[in-house]
């Protein structure tokens, strides 16, 4: 019986940024069902990978795969495929200003999936409730809500449409301790309901290993370790520790 | 040497902005034949860049029409033809002033806020996130803008023609002593269609312009709200130049017809 593939794949991932190289020949799968975390120092290229992911950015050399075919990435027939599957949130939200909540949460099935407005706000509002807000904030908009709960919002427009990768882009950035908690909760309750994929990078631990079944880290382009989220703090690789040590102290 | 070398490296950046423009124009243009439409977007726009962009509009046609009447009153008395003040006045609007005045106010009020949106959601991520949505960032955020200010600009043009021609007139029966009857028969008499036509094709070409300029720079901005400032700034300037050359192409084209 053959393998299935992996849902995502990076396979010799090269990408630089004027003469600066930011991934070297990365190589990584993600299993299907698996929340993967990666974690990383500032400018090692975290966000780099999940926007080559999501083809915002086309690599220099190697290959992105969605269950074992290569996306193209900008734009083409696969690459919008990944879209109709994928849910993203953004690491300051995202959220579209001129949008209140209800339609920046319904936003993916008014204008893509063609779903009626009456039965989009339905599922937005739903959306709204799973990520533990009141209705009442549907009106408002974005620019009137706390951080913690943009993220919240960001959370319920990744989940509206009930897709099969979520991407979580320094999900807890920007946020006190209790409200990252909430949201670390609010993920993993969500990717628990929905059975998906996921791919998180952060640089909160605490985060991490709340999210994460396993956790990758990348240092200088390349996954340098990869491990269950729970040997994170046994390992004596010099660059996990480096980094679990700079956040203990 | 380095002389040669600084115009060499600005000529070639000239010719990349100009290509970059007109690739992003037939981008405009495709998606635009091609669709999805988005329709409520394409209203919310209107009423934006159209209906939002009269009262700057009115104002500036009246005040030119009034000033206008006055200079060429003032002028024609120094051959005796002051009579004449109604005609000039109305072609002078309806082919040159009306559409030019309305496209730069348009310039200044539109292509600013349009490039100041667009940059501002580059810079925080929202049209990468448009994009994860399955939605075309493009075809949502350029081509209704595209479409609305060309829809908008023609209309607006009308009203400032209208409204500059009744500027001249206020002016011309109020403090110059003219017939109030007679100054409409005169205007009416000379102008002809084309007259008018001419003015809304120059219209609708400087509301492509206006468009072109906010969407192209907002799109492309980077660096963060220095950035976006610095898009806002570049689409006032570069729309309000090639509104000023176009319309002497577009003058000097229509002289031959």
């Amino acid at each position: 019986m053959t393998r299935p593939p992996p849902k995502l794949e990076w396979r010799g991932v090269s990408k630089r940024f004027g003469a600066e190289p930011v991934l070297n020949r990365l190589n990584l799968t993600v299993p299907a069902g698996c929340s993967l975390v990666i974690i990383g120092g500032s400018g090692q290229g975290k966000s780099v990978m999940i926007k080559l992911a999501l083809g915002l950015i086309r690599p220099d050399a190697g290959k992105l795969l969605l269950d074992g075919k290569a996306l193209p990435g900008l734009g083409g027939r696969l690459q919008r495929r990944l879209y109709g599957k994928a849910g993203v949130l953004f690491q300051g939200a995202a959220l579209f200003d001129s949008l209140s909540v209800w339609e920046n949460v319904a936003f993916r099935l008014i204008n893509a999936d063609g779903v009626p407005r009456k039965t989009a706000r339905r599922r937005a509002l739903a959306a709204l409730e799973r990520v533990k807000l009141d209705p009442d904030i549907a009106e408002r908009f974005p620019s009137e809500l706390s951080g913690g709960m943009q993220k919240r919002v960001g959370l319920a427009r990744a989940i509206a449409a009930d897709p099969e990768i979520l991407f979580f882009d320094e999900p807890t950035t920007g946020l006190d301790p209790i409200t990252a908690a909430v949201i670390n909760d609010l993920i993993v309750d969500q990717v628990k309901r929905l059975g998906c994929t996921t791919l998180s990078i952060t640089h909160d631990l605490a985060s991490a290993r709340r999210i994460g079944d396993e956790i990758a880290m990348l240092h200088e382009g390349q996954i340098v370790w990869r491990g269950p989220a729970a040997d994170l703090d046994r390992t004596d690789h010099p660059q996990v520790r480096a980094f679990v040590d700079m956040q203990s102290a | 040497m380095r002389l040669v070398r600084a115009i060499g490296q600005v000529a070639l950046a000239v010719l990349n902005t100009v290509g970059a423009v007109s690739l992003f124009a037939l981008r405009g243009l495709a998606a635009l034949l091609t669709g999805p439409w988005f329709f409520g977007q394409l209203l919310r726009q209107l009423s934006a860049i159209g209906f939002f962009s009269l009262p700057v509009v009115g104002l500036t046609a009246v005040f030119t029409g009034a000033a206008l009447a006055l200079n060429i009153y003032v002028g024609g008395g120094r051959f005796n033809a002051e009579q004449i003040m109604p005609q000039i006045v109305a072609l002078g609007i309806t082919r040159e002033l009306g559409p030019v005045l309305a496209a730069l106010m348009l310039a200044g009020r539109v292509s600013a806020t349009i490039a100041a949106e667009i940059g501002a959601m580059r810079a925080t991520e929202q049209i990468d996130a448009m994009r994860t949505l399955s939605t075309d960032p493009f075809r949502y955020l350029v081509v209704p803008r595209l479409v609305a200010a060309v829809i908008a600009l023609p209309l607006l043009t009308v009203v400032a023609d209208t409204i500059g021609i009744a500027g001249g007139w206020l002016v011309a029966t109020r403090f110059l002593d003219f017939n109030a009857t007679v100054y409409v028969r005169n205007t009416v008499d000379f102008i002809e269609g084309w007259d008018v036509v001419s003015g809304l094709i120059k219209a609708t070409a400087f509301g492509f312009i206006v468009a072109l300029m906010g969407c192209y720079y907002g799109y492309t901005a980077s660096g963060g709200a220095r950035g976006v400032g610095r898009a806002s700034t570049h689409a006032v300037v570069a729309a309000a130049m090639l509104i000023f050359a176009s319309d002497y192409l577009m003058s000097f084209w229509f002289s031959r017809l």
